[in-house]
């Protein structure tokens, strides 16, 4: 029988026994170890070194531009393009020798490819071709193995549904040059394009978004192996403008194919409603690429329809400025309203003879009839008492001579002269008969459409220096700022002066004899009151005077006056203001006024429809499928 | 019957120990070196995550504290204690194992835990103790003769069986085949007798084949891919390869701690569980390796002698049995990922990130101290005193 003792030592050699097996396996652990970190080393220390993850970056979809009612003005669409990884193709003509077979690679491509290749460091891919069809897709997937390098991907590319409207605010998109370069990795990836012009390059780096990053995993020939980690990027913002693409359109088409340009803004917010410029084109060509043709009649076309003529177009204003002169005279107490001033068709001043349009004269004028007639002698008579330095003091204060600030890129400032600057400029010194010639808006005087427009709007809304602006929301530091209720300083002109002003332009469009009478809005509750303009753009010598001042349409084009008119409405409770200008179009009442006055009752149409439609109920919010399409 | 105790010092009366007895016997060197392999856990945690105590390295230490708490109360209570207690622990760990089966947790494909709210338990941990437990206690009432009987060995076996096949249906081959290998250990300790050892392996292997269609198809493709890896680099082999990568290109003394790359670059997978010693390994080379199996082999070899030293069959089969589950974690781990083993989800004993399995394992190890403890207690065949 056994008892504890034996079973004890029973237990010692067995456990002896199972301890010497488990010693044996810890020895064979140790000699595994032994094989793999010494005898091995060098080749693990090798495939260590083939590891290797590579980041790469994800571009978020860019955000899109809408108009006030959500209406899309700039969205994405899928492309499908073939590229070429450098590093990875052993040879990169044989590749893209590859690739000719299915789609054609003309020599300039090729070219284009090497210099890219180049440029970029050689595991960036380069684009060979965009807009892929599906077939071709399908075609060079399936011949994958014969084309090392090539890789085939979806990106997103910018679509401009309304083609060519707004095209000049909206922008474009295009690739990146060298010029352009921030530290955003962004601009690394092939195909990525950046805002070129209007809000894409204002708001740029917000409708942007901001990068993602997939860390893939590549073995030593470069294969991705496995995705390891993805970090999503942030889309870019929406973008919501002031803009109405409906009311864009009609302007666009009223202007039709005049050379032309027409602002219409909220006098008391500064948002802009209608922003055209006339010819436009279409930007989604600029995202394509444009051909060597389509680029010539582009950049040649003396209506220039690469240039938004509303911001960057300058022109002497003409008779629209005369508010500014008569601003500047009532402030200065150098007139009172009631002074009377005759004119017969012409003023003396020294020598020279300074013509009132209107060759036989217009008698008697106070300041209303005045600007109701825009008879130019009196205002010669009360810009002579003036002096044309407090005019162009008074007129910068109206926005004229320096940029509004409007949120668009390339804005020209106008120009507004005075002493200083023709000292500075020309080294001349100014003469008493210029200011007469800048005080009806001839001269040096220069200004763009928008910022008539917003002396308008300062005029009609007593006197607050409003700042037009296009972008609903604006967006500082990539972030969107809710636009509170604009808290404009004021211009420092008494309410009297510019109701007299405002009388008087109510005169030019509602009164009988009124030089816009004819241009006038008969809709109750929309009447407008404006001021034309015809500004010269030739000389007009002494003979000609003599014998009969040419018409306009026995002029060429280029020579023909501009025809412009700024204007508010409605008139008893102004809410917008409108300038248009029509190069070398004629006269401001029979050509600019018209055009004025369709639109300024289209404006007050929406307006009244959108009051009856959503009682205040604020613009409705933007579709929500429309980021990828 | 008195037997003389030639080994018992004779200013204690071991079958009745004070409180203050039982604390004067903690082998605190058993101690400092479960808390030396749980430290290079803790180093090789804060490496993981990149130097830092978040989000493993603490918790691990905090969960460690915890566990020598757990372990030297263990250690304090009687021998006798555990031993009445056996099949109850047992009872508790089959219900909850049963429990996991019909409303478990799903992790990681396989339903291992059951949520208490507080803590994940584990059960099959819990069963690894418990059938230790359970087992020591059947063997140390059974004489010589009895274990002979192969009709003894039917309660004992169906022990084993019955939560192994549960634990298989996890599943958890790496458990199962724990569970069945310690308690095979066990059954050898206890006296059955070699022949029968001899036959069961033999018509294992010759079962083999039937069991392999039982297998679920990602442990059939692990298997296969062990026996050659290079079928697969990039799928089932991508673990194996990778973690051969990172060791190997360890070298002798490593790329330094916190200077490993594969773990870095994320190329080595699980670093913070499974495949720890990889990452180790990596940082510290071949010499930082050999001294871990230095301090498990130092660990064993406490657990070898306090069986030994042990007076009553149970606490000898308990500390056995406990160093014996401990050996196979360590070495079912670390010859996995040195592609000795197929990958099974087998942690490194108190250094992988992980609560249960560092809970049970201290439970263990207090075990273990518990017999040595109550070493010259002597325990009649019902669990009570000869005396």
């Amino acid at each position: 029988m056994h008892n504890d003792t034996d079973r004890s030592k029973m237990f010692s050699r067995r456990a002896m026994f199972l301890g010497g097996a488990k010693a044996t396996l810890i020895g064979a652990l140790a000699a595994r170890m032994y094989y793999l970190q010494v005898m091995e080393a060098d080749k693990y220390a090798m495939l260590a070194e083939d590891n290797r993850i590579s980041i790469r970056l994800l571009a978020p979809p860019r955000g899109l531009i809408l108009d006030r009612n959500g209406v899309a003005m700039a969205v994405n669409q899928h492309n499908y393009r073939v590229m070429v990884v450098a590093e990875r193709s052993p040879s990169l003509d044989y590749t893209l020798d590859g690739l000719a077979r299915i789609i054609t690679i003309g020599d300039g491509e090729r070219s284009r490819i090497h210099k890219e290749v180049r440029r970029r460091r050689s595991f960036v891919p380069v684009i060979v071709r965009e807009n892929l069809t599906w077939e071709e897709v399908a075609r060079i997937e399936v011949n994958a193995s014969d084309l090392p390098g090539v890789v085939i991907d979806v990106g997103q590319s910018r679509h401009y549904p309304l083609e060519s409207l707004g095209a000049h605010i909206l922008g474009y998109v295009s690739a990146v040059s060298e010029s352009d370069l921030t530290d955003d990795p962004l601009e690394e990836l092939p195909g990525f394009r950046i805002g070129k012009g209007g809000v894409e390059r204002i708001y740029d780096m917000a409708l942007r978004g901001r990068h993602g990053t997939s860390s893939v995993e590549v073995n030593a020939v470069g294969r991705v192996i496995r995705e390891l980690e993805r970090r999503e990027g942030e889309p870019g913002i929406d973008l919501n403008l002031t803009l109405d693409v409906r009311l864009q359109e009609y302007a666009a088409q009223r202007l039709g194919d005049e050379s032309a340009a027409v602002v219409v803004m909220d006098i008391h917010t500064g948002a802009v409603l209608v922003l055209a410029s006339t010819p436009s084109f279409d930007p989604n060509s600029f995202n394509r690429g444009l051909t060597v043709e389509e680029w010539k009649e582009l950049s040649t076309d003396s209506r220039s329809p690469l240039s938004n003529k509303a911001i960057a177009g300058q022109f002497a204003p003409g008779s629209t400025f005369k508010m500014l002169t008569a601003l500047a005279a009532l402030e200065g107490r150098d007139i009172t309203p009631e002074m009377r001033v005759f004119c017969p068709g012409h003023m003396q001043l020294g020598s020279i003879k300074f013509h009132c349009w209107k060759k036989e004269g217009h008698g008697a004028q106070d300041l209303i009839s005045g600007i109701k007639n825009s008879c130019d002698v009196y205002f010669y008579e009360i810009a002579r008492r003036t002096g044309f330095e407090k005019i162009a003091e008074m007129a910068r204060r109206f926005g004229l001579g320096v940029p509004t600030g409007i949120d668009l890129p390339n804005e020209k400032s106008g120009l507004m002269p005075d002493k200083a600057w023709k000292r500075k400029a020309l080294k001349q010194p100014w003469y008493p008969g210029e200011t007469l010639v800048n005080a009806i808006g001839q001269g040096y005087v220069t200004a763009t459409p928008l910022q008539l427009a917003t002396m308008t709007a300062r005029i009609a809304n007593g006197g607050y220096a409003v700042v037009p602006h296009v972008a609903r929301d604006p967006i500082v530091d990539k972030v969107v700022r809710p636009r509170g209720a604009p808290d404009w300083p004021g211009v420092g002109v008494s309410r009297q002066s510019l109701a007299l002003i405002r009388k008087g332009m109510f005169g030019v469009s509602n009164e009988p004899g009124g030089t816009a009478y004819k241009a006038r809005i008969t809709q109750e509750g929309m009447w407008l009151s404006g001021k034309t303009g015809t500004a010269q753009v030739r000389r007009i010598t002494m003979r000609e005077r003599e014998t009969g001042v040419k018409k306009n349409d026995q002029l060429p084009w280029k020579e023909r006056d501009h025809a412009l008119f700024v204007a508010y409405a409605p008139d008893h409770n102004p809410r917008y203001s409108i300038a248009v200008v029509v190069e070398h179009g004629g006269g401001g009442s029979a050509v600019a006024a018209p055009i004025a006055r369709d639109i300024m009752i289209e404006v007050q149409k929406r307006d009244l429809a959108r009051v009856a439609g959503n009682a205040g109920s604020g613009e409705p919010p933007p579709p929500s499928d429309l980021r990828r399409f | 019957m008195l037997r003389p105790m030639p080994r018992m010092p004779s200013r204690l009366n071991r079958t009745e120990m004070s409180l203050r007895d039982k604390i004067w016997q903690i082998n605190w060197s058993l101690i400092a070196v479960l808390t030396a392999i749980a430290g290079v856990g803790f180093a090789t945690l804060y490496s993981a995550a990149q130097g830092s105590l978040e989000p493993w390295a603490l918790k691990q230490i905090v969960r460690f504290a915890v566990g020598i708490g757990v372990m030297i109360t263990v250690a304090l209570i009687d021998l006798r204690f555990w031993m009445r207690n056996a099949y109850i622990l047992y009872a508790i760990a089959m219900v909850l194992l049963i429990a996991v089966e019909v409303k478990g947790t799903i992790g990681m494909g396989a339903q291992r835990w059951i949520s208490l709210g507080f803590i994940q338990l584990q059960p099959s941990e819990i069963m690894k103790i418990a059938l230790i437990l359970s087992l020591a206690r059947y063997f140390h009432g059974a004489s010589w003769q009895e274990v002979g009987r192969p009709l003894f060995l039917i309660v004992p076996l169906l022990m084993v069986f019955a939560p192994a096949l549960l634990v298989l249906k996890q599943p958890d081959l790496g458990t199962a085949l724990m569970l069945v290998m310690s308690s095979g250990a066990l059954f050898f300790m206890a006296g059955v007798r070699v022949w029968k050892f001899v036959v069961v392996i033999g018509a294992t292997l010759a079962a083999l084949p039937v069991a392999w269609q039982f297998l679920r198809e990602y442990q059939k493709k692990r298997v296969l891919t062990f026996l050659n890896p290079e079928t697969d680099p990039l799928g089932a082999g991508y673990h194996i390869t990778q973690s051969k990568i990172a060791l190997g290109s360890g070298g002798m003394f490593g790329k330094g701690y916190m200077m490993g790359t594969q773990s870095r670059l994320n190329f080595l997978p699980e670093k913070q569980t499974d495949f720890i010693f990889t990452m180790f390994a990596e940082e510290w080379g071949m010499m930082g390796g050999l001294v871990l199996l230095g301090l498990y082999a130092l660990l064993l070899a406490f657990g070898y002698a306090i069986a030994m030293r042990c007076r009553n069959q149970f606490g000898r089969l308990v500390a056995h049995g406990v160093t014996t589950i401990f050996f196979l974690y360590f070495f079912i781990n670390t010859a996995m990922v040195m592609g000795m083993l197929p990958v099974v989800g087998v942690p490194l004993p108190l250094i992988s990130y992980g609560g249960t399995a560092m809970l049970s394992l201290l439970f263990g190890w207090g075990l273990v101290m518990s017999a040595y403890i109550h070493r010259d207690v002597p325990i009649s065949r019902r669990g009570i005193s000869d005396e």
